[in-house]
């Protein structure tokens, strides 16, 4: 059996392609800005928080940590609705991937608070720091530089997995690829070439994450 | 519409056997093809490390759905007819392959390279330095990471249930189209998950305290 390949159909619909493409990389960014502000959050309340909070960050992380992300888009977009919390689909994607993201990274921003030398805290106890002002001004910063590149990774992991939303109908990346194969009958090109995007974007917010760790933590530092 | 019972509870739970059933072949021969991987990483000779290396760059940077699509569409074009079975298990086996593979070769890369020298003056060959010195040291440190990878192979099967493979989350979502019980069924498959990934979790954890404690140890002897 011979197939003929046939790629022209999927590059007259690249415009679509790319529409999709900028959906998932918007949904990302945001993921990554937001799930950030919760790690941050989440870590300072593992870390120093009061005992229940410490307790409620521990169970929100190990219940996230150990479920699939899939299950966690189909709670918050089939069942929520069912106690009157309803989204809509591209909404319903980016709170499972800040929730998810979230859960990760505060794991990783609480092990690189906890690399921070004890002696740097006591020095900001002595001069009259209270704890809030120690986790911003002393502890946060060399402690995010610490874990970067794990924080990088699992913002990787996190793009890669949101192809995942499209089967809640969110229509980016692939959700247009489905479409595009469903209506062309091209399934293999138009995965091979949406595969490829990917591999694209995944490069490219690499490239970034080195270029913000550049100018954030090395620039101007010596 | 009937209310969500028993039965559908027992239901789910007897798909949960097909996700561990993948996670384990996948595991076992995603180990297999990851410890080939591992070694051609390492390897002197320069194509074998780049072509491992491309491999797990491709696989790591590329979505697993996309991967799963790709194979189920993909080989059937050249007139391979595969079953989900087997168009699932080559995709997972392909993609534990890619972690499992680096992450092992993070572990060889991490045994001093004196070990190596060592056993070059002691004459050995190539193959029995990596089995009989490398390898026993390197898969101590391996095991932690290993247990590691292991839920979040559990957790990747989810994925499958996008193609119609049914396992754990598929038989949520057929049972909750036909009890319409959202906020009942979700909540136990999420559980089941927990239940399967949590034990792993915690075991991982205890290893890596295990082995840093052990070098400790061995540092202060």
């Amino acid at each position: 059996m011979t197939y003929v390949f046939q790629f022209g159909i999927v590059f007259d619909h690249f415009p679509q392609l790319v529409e999709g493409a900028l959906l998932t990389i918007r949904l990302a960014a945001l993921a990554m800005v937001f799930g950030l502000i919760v790690a941050v959050i989440c870590a300072y309340l593992r870390t120093s928080g009061p005992k229940p909070a410490r307790a409620l960050v521990a169970v929100y992380v190990e219940a996230v940590r150990n479920t699939p992300f899939l299950v966690q888009l189909y709670i918050i977009f089939f069942s929520l609705p069912a106690i009157g919390i309803r989204f809509e689909a591209n909404t319903a994607a980016l709170v499972a991937m800040i929730v998810n993201l979230g859960a990760y990274a505060t794991e990783i921003v609480r092990a690189g608070v906890q690399s921070v030398p004890a002696g740097q805290i006591e020095t900001g106890l002595a001069l009259g720091l209270k704890r809030l002002q120690i986790y911003r001004f002393i502890i946060l910063f060399p402690a995010i530089k610490a874990v970067f590149p794990a924080l990088a990774s699992q913002f990787i992991l996190l793009l890669l997995g949101s192809s995942v939303v499209s089967a809640i109908s969110a229509n980016e990346l692939t959700a247009v690829a489905n479409t595009l194969q469903s209506t062309t009958f091209r399934a293999f090109e138009v995965y091979i070439v949406v595969t490829l995007m990917y591999l694209a974007i995944a490069l490219a917010f690499r490239a970034l994450f080195a270029g913000i760790y550049w100018f954030v933590f090395i620039r101007g530092r010596t | 519409m009937r209310p969500f019972s028993f039965n559908d509870f027992l239901f789910i739970l007897d798909a949960t056997r097909w996700t561990i059933v993948l996670s384990l072949l996948a595991f076992v021969l995603g180990g297999l093809l990851g410890g080939v991987i591992a070694v051609l990483r390492i390897s002197s000779f320069a194509p074998a490390r780049l072509a491992a290396a491309g491999y797990v760059q491709l696989f790591q940077g590329t979505p697993l759905l996309m991967q799963l699509f790709l194979i189920y569409y993909g080989l059937s074009l050249f007139g391979l007819r595969l079953g989900a079975w087997t168009a699932v298990t080559i995709a997972y086996t392909i993609y534990a392959a890619a972690f499992l593979g680096d992450i092992w070769r993070g572990c060889i890369q991490a045994i001093p390279k004196e070990q190596w020298e060592a056993s070059r003056a002691l004459a050995l060959g190539y193959l029995h330095q990596l089995f009989l010195v490398i390898m026993p040291q390197a898969v101590r440190i391996a095991i932690p990471p290993t247990v590691g990878f292991l839920v979040q192979l559990v957790k990747a099967t989810a994925v499958a249930s996008i193609i119609g493979f049914v396992e754990l989350t598929r038989a949520g979502q057929l049972m909750t189209n036909a009890t319409f019980q959202p906020m009942t069924v979700y909540p136990i498959v999420a559980g089941i998950y927990f239940a399967l990934c949590w034990p792993l979790s915690v075991w991982a954890q205890h290893l890596e305290k295990r082995l840093r404690v052990e070098n400790v140890m061995g540092r202060k002897k």
